[in-house]
């Protein structure tokens, strides 16, 4: 596909050729359906190769369709030049210093015409350019580790962000902040606390749920939020760093193992799961909310152990599941499976062989809830105790997708079951709890006087 | 020659005599130019029996309030007489220093900007003005739901109900050209906090910017391209939903999702055709509960709606023009039979620009009668505003070395009893006095009825500074209030390095937004110096003026919407939606006067859509067209005026009114009665309706004797010698019995040949 006609494919293809057109050229296009004028734009792969796109004078987009395109002239050329305003971040002796390490979030974005998608535009001078309130915080730098959005991050990308990371902070960093695509942010999240132990420093992911190309944008107080958090707070925690209401008032500091997203959509769509947030964060304050988190050293000692075997498989298991979804894995040589049960930690009997034979050929099966909230509790029930003994795991409260990464990150060490075991079930920051607190569990259900006087009364 | 009235008044440095004749006006001012120095200190207007270096005579002319011309002789002694009127403005400013109020300064520049009162003025009067305006109608499309979810439209939520609020804040984000957009900037620095009242049965997460678009209500779509084919637009291929940027909170997006459905196409006027450069299918925006400081309101309720929004070229001349092209496009709207109507439902911006102004949009008016006066007074604020820019340019040398200088007010140690002030102090607030070099006079300069420059920049502190009025005082105060109040705060402040050419601002409120004030003061007065007229959103006041809504965007808010792939509108769509297009506003008034129905109903029938109604009746009940025409177009407007157009009729009613007097043999002369009373009673049978007006069947024979006998008994009672009494009196007698019972005309002719007898 030439340059100059980006994106364009079949007949709008031709009919560019045609009139010898380019992309940016300002035309005149004839057609059945009348006369219009203005910028030839690139085309989104993506969709049909029936029509050309024309931005009008009035800034509007327009698509004609080619069959009905009779002439077109170009009576001039406009290339469009996409750039966020680049400032030289200030840099004042006395703040702290911030690392933002990039993987492709959009904390700032630009168009892509290729997908008609955004994709992250991203260096200090473009970040300060876009929220110059980052420079009332911090001295930041930033390093680009990756682009892509964040279904494509994978054990591969969390060894290097763990060991950039430590780096950083042997360097002398005073915090350091990630940016993140949403929809994986917790399961990086957990990697970075079993990768990352014993950090001395604040370690904040964050994202948006809104990309930062619309007025409306969580972006960029998130990432005030964040960087706040990473220059000023005594909390010495891997941590994600997203909306707490949807309202634009203040962020929720989650534990790295214990925070999942909960909102296909929403702002606040990360929640605590089986816990409370560690603190509230807002453009003014650091309010911490427990205060058993470690505090921020002065140290420069941090555990770093960036190991994963990719052999692991989570298993969401539904009524009638039949043994071949777990002899599959087996058979093609997975070496630990993480099982979603219903309930307290269930599945069904036709299950049971495939179960043994796991066992018997050194696979290691745990048992987490679908539930979320709760523990697995394997021995109030018959079929819990038999599951058991046929050698599956329970894991306590730990969230189905944390422990699908400690999974990874425990075989990446040891092929010993009893050692992966060990590490399993030994809380390494917060995965596992002693206790449920009562406030752990709250999903307030709407349409009950006393929750509508409370949203009514509150910006949520 | 006959003068009415001469009006004797000071003028500066001079006196100025103003006699009318008939409509024609003259305007004499004897004018002692470089008499400053000579009249120092004496009381202004004295200037028989001075030495002068110049005198100068100012002939102006008038004739329909309009200044045609001014002639100006100049006598200087041993000199060549000058011809310019550069001096009239030279003495704006310093003469304030002498004594001028600023009542009579702005009394002054109002006639230096030449304004006349809308009633006054002709064609040639905009035409001179280089007036040129172009519409943007709004008009919200009767669907059951919203455009891009699937919440109910057209359900509002009551004040103060609401289910949760919550709270959002705008930042500018870049335009897919790679720039940002003036509005987006102005937007940034207003730091406004903007909540949204959400009602749950009207509002869900899509409203709130928590859910992505669903797919385009396919409904509102349709009516769209209804429209747009009545206009005889281009069709676009394919709709690409755009985004167009709003900072000011009224979408909780930040922006509009917007798509054209068509382009190119006119509408004919009498005054010639106008260019219709598009129209576009939005969604309708949040209502505005409130706005104060740095909170601003809304309900969501509205948010979503569906709507089309068809732009004009600015192709209107006059400011009835522009009245005149928003009635044909609402009518056009409205023929559709597929829009809704009622408060709010049709909206307009207008878009006035004179020769060597600029683009002004005035937002959001709610009715077209309100559009001249608005448009009218908007070209002569920009006339003003450039007459001030041209005495700036001669004041000012280098327009950009000027800047304000701002001193800090003591804000304890003020004595005052001047409320705001008082206010500010109690908060602790800041306080300064920032003067702007070379522009005495200029405060009080005449902007439009009512206001003066200082007001551009009250409503600008207004908005963008988050400062709420009366948020400002300045060195040419007209009240004694506040000219007392603004002399206690300048003393106090040291104002030292402003002179008698300089004009002062006092501001004061919390210390971010004071310094936001002072760069908006200064941005503002540079804008005065460079283009003359900023671009602007205008809010429109009932009186007719308008106010600083925020600036205007342009093309670099467009964004694509990411969240929305294009959607081709298909040949057949097309020719589906052409099927049933209603007759064209203009084919309708063209059958109005065919039908010879008179000209002052054409409004009300194309507005209520009854011309078809009208063709129905006629064909079905072989009835004059210009009887039925008259009917609705007189007596049920009457009705509706008097009964209020809120009853519960319905128009087919009409319909079946005249089967019933038809199915009754009724003379069609009894149908305005009925329909009276039909509408004021909407459930009324008819037989009933029949009963309420009086009518009794008699026979035409037993009127016409009737006739005989009334005939005696009025000579025996006969007071006037008018030889048509007679016949009017006995008309007058038999008319109710008639009614329904014979052709009105028929009765009168019999009467008259009965009254031929005697």
């Amino acid at each position: 596909m030439s340059e100059t006609l980006k994106g364009y494919k079949g007949d709008g293809l031709a009919v560019l050729e045609k009139f010898h057109v380019r992309i940016w050229s300002d035309a005149v296009v004839k057609t059945t359906r009348g006369e219009f004028k203005g910028i030839i734009l690139p085309r989104s792969e993506n969709d049909d190769d029936r029509h050309v796109v024309l931005k009008l004078i009035t800034g509007y987009n327009v698509g004609i369709a080619s069959e009905t395109i009779l002439d077109i002239k170009e009576i001039g050329y406009k290339e469009a030049h996409y750039k966020i305003p680049e400032k030289e971040f200030p840099v004042s002796p006395g703040k702290p210093n911030v690392k933002l390490l990039g993987t492709g979030g959009t904390i700032a974005s630009r168009l892509d015409y290729r997908t008609g998608a955004v994709i992250p535009a991203f260096s200090p001078g473009e970040l300060y350019g876009a929220v110059p309130e980052l420079a009332e915080i911090c001295n930041l730098s930033t390093e680009k580790l990756f682009a892509v959005f964040s279904e494509n991050m994978g054990p591969e990308q969390y060894i290097t962000l763990s060991k950039a990371i430590a780096r950083e902070i042997e360097n002398g960093i005073d915090g350091i902040v990630i940016g993140h695509g949403t929809d994986t942010m917790h399961h990086t999240a957990s990697a970075l606390n079993f990768m990352l132990q014993n950090s001395p420093v604040p370690v904040v992911i964050v994202g948006s749920q809104r990309s930062s190309d619309r007025p409306s944008s969580d972006a960029a107080l998130n990432l005030i939020h964040a960087t706040k958090t990473a220059a000023e707070s005594d909390i010495a925690e891997v941590m994600v760093c997203m909306f707490g209401p949807t309202s634009d008032e203040y962020g929720l500091l989650h534990l790295g193992t214990r925070v999942r997203k909960m909102h296909s959509s929403y702002r606040s769509t990360f929640r605590t799961i089986g816990d409370i947030p560690i603190a509230m964060v807002s453009r003014n304050a650091i309010t911490p909310l427990k205060d058993t988190y470690n505090r921020r050293r002065k140290d420069r000692k941090v555990t770093l152990l960036p190991y994963f075997d990719e052999r692991v498989a989570m298993v969401y298991y539904y009524p009638n599941m039949h043994r071949d979804m777990i002899d599959s894995l087996i058979d093609n040589g997975y070496r630990g499976i993480i099982i979603a049960g219903t309930g307290l930690g269930h599945i069904n009997k036709p299950v049971y062989p495939a179960i043994r034979r796991a066992a018997a050929e050194g696979v290691a099966v745990f048992m987490t809830v679908q539930t979320l909230w709760g523990y697995v509790h394997m021995s109030v029930y018959d079929t819990g105790r038999d599951l058991m003994a046929m050698g599956i795991i329970p894991l306590a409260n730990m969230l189905p997708e944390v422990a699908y990464i400690k999974l990874g990150w425990a075989l990446g060490q040891t092929s010993d079951i009893a050692k992966v075991k060990e590490l399993m079930l030994t809380p390494v920051c917060g995965e596992i709890t002693d206790r449920e607190p009562f406030n752990g569990y709250l999903i307030f259900q709407g349409g009950i006087p006393e929750v509508e006087d409370f949203l009514r009364k509150y910006h949520k | 020659m006959q003068f009415a009235k001469g009006l004797k008044a000071p003028c500066p440095h001079g006196v100025r005599w103003r006699y009318s004749w008939g409509s024609i006006v003259f305007v004499i001012d004897i004018v002692v130019a470089g008499a400053g120095a000579a009249t120092q200190g004496r009381p202004n207007g004295r200037c028989a029996n001075i030495d002068f270096e110049r005198l100068s005579f100012v002939l102006m002319i008038g004739c329909d309030g309009l200044i045609m011309g001014r002639v100006r002789h100049t006598f200087v002694p041993d000199g060549p007489a000058a011809n310019d009127d550069s001096d009239w403005r030279e003495t704006i400013g310093r003469d304030m220093q002498q004594g001028l109020t600023p009542g009579d300064n702005l009394k002054r520049t109002r006639e230096l900007v030449g304004y006349v009162p809308r009633s006054l003025a002709t064609p040639q009067t905009y035409q001179a003005l280089g007036f040129k305006s172009g519409l943007e109608i709004h008009q919200q499309l009767l669907t059951k739901a919203k455009l891009f979810c699937r919440c109910p439209a057209g359900l509002y939520q009551g004040p103060g109900e609401y289910d949760a609020e919550l709270v959002r804040h705008m930042r500018p984000t870049l335009s897919e050209m790679g720039e940002y957009d003036g509005t987006a900037l102005m937007e940034r620095k207003t730091k406004k906090n903007i909540i949204y009242r959400i009602k749950n049965e009207t509002a869900c997460t899509y409203d709130v910017d928590d859910t992505p678009p669903f797919p385009i209500n396919r409904e509102a779509l349709g009516i769209a391209v209804k429209i747009a084919l009545m206009l005889k637009l281009n069709i676009v291929g394919e709709l690409h939903i755009t985004r167009k940027q709003y900072l000011d909170g009224s979408i909780p997006t930040g922006f509009q999702r917007t798509a054209i459905v068509g382009i190119e196409g006119s509408i004919p006027l009498s005054t010639g055709p106008v260019r219709i450069i598009q129209l576009s299918i939005e969604e309708d925006a949040c209502r505005e509960v409130s706005d104060s400081g740095h909170w601003r309101v809304y309900t969501t309720d509205r948010l979503g709606m569906p709507l089309i929004e068809t732009v004009t070229y600015p192709d209107m001349k006059t400011p009835d023009a522009v009245a005149e092209a928003a009635h044909y496009l609402r009518f056009l709207n409205r023929s559709s039979g597929l829009v809704r109507t009622g408060i709010g439902a049709g909206r307009e911006d207008v878009n006035v620009s004179i020769t060597g102004g600029t683009r002004v949009e005035i937002k959001g008016v709610a009715h077209i009668r309100w559009i001249p006066e608005l448009v009218h007074n908007e070209a002569f604020r920009q006339k003003a505003l450039l007459t001030i820019k041209s005495i700036l340019a001669e004041r000012i040398s280098d327009p950009n070395a000027w800047k304000v200088s701002v001193s800090e007010v003591d804000a304890g140690g003020l004595n005052t009893d001047y409320a705001p002030i008082l206010h500010a102090q109690q908060l602790g607030q800041r306080i300064v006095a920032v003067t702007l070099p070379k522009f005495a006079g200029l405060m009080s300069f005449f902007t439009q009825p009512g206001h003066m420059f200082a007001d551009e920049l009250a409503g600008r502190l207004k908005v963008i500074a988050c400062l709420e009025r009366p948020n400002m005082l300045h060195s040419e105060e007209a009240g004694p209030v506040e000219r007392k109040a603004f002399e206690v705060c300048a003393a106090s402040g040291s104002t030292a390095e402003s002179n008698s050419e300089d004009a002062v601002v006092v501001v004061w409120g919390a210390s971010e937004d004071v310094t936001t004030a002072i760069e908006t003061i200064e941005e503002r007065c540079r804008m005065a110096m460079g283009m003359g007229v900023p671009n602007e959103t205008r809010k429109s006041l009932p009186d007719g003026t308008t106010i600083f809504e925020r600036v205007l965007p342009g093309p670099d808010r467009m964004y694509p919407d990411t969240d929305s792939a294009p959607i081709p509108i298909e040949q057949d769509v097309i020719d589906a939606c052409g099927l049933d297009l209603p007759a064209s506003v203009e084919d309708q008034m063209a059958q109005l006067g065919e039908w010879r129905i008179p000209r002052d109903t054409y409004h009300y029938l194309l507005k209520r859509r009854l011309v078809g109604l009208i063709g129905r009746i006629a064909a079905e009940f072989q009835c004059r067209p210009r009887f039925v025409g008259t009917l609705l177009g007189h007596t049920l407007k009457h009705a509706e005026g008097k009964f209020g157009a809120s009853q519960k009729f319905d128009i087919e009613r009409i319909y079946e009114l005249f089967a019933f007097a038809s199915e009754r043999k009724l003379e069609w002369a009894i149908l305005p009665s009925l329909l009276t009373t039909a509408y004021q009673f909407p459930a009324m049978p008819f037989e009933s309706v029949l009963a309420a007006v009086g009518y009794t069947p008699i026979p035409a024979e037993r009127i016409s004797a009737r006739a005989a006998v009334l005939q005696e008994q009025f000579e025996r009672i006969r007071t006037s010698p008018d030889p048509g009494a007679r016949a009017r009196w006995i008309m007058g007698q038999l008319r109710p019995d008639a009614l329904g019972n014979m052709p009105l005309p028929e009765l009168r002719s019999m009467i008259e040949s009965v009254a031929a007898h005697v």
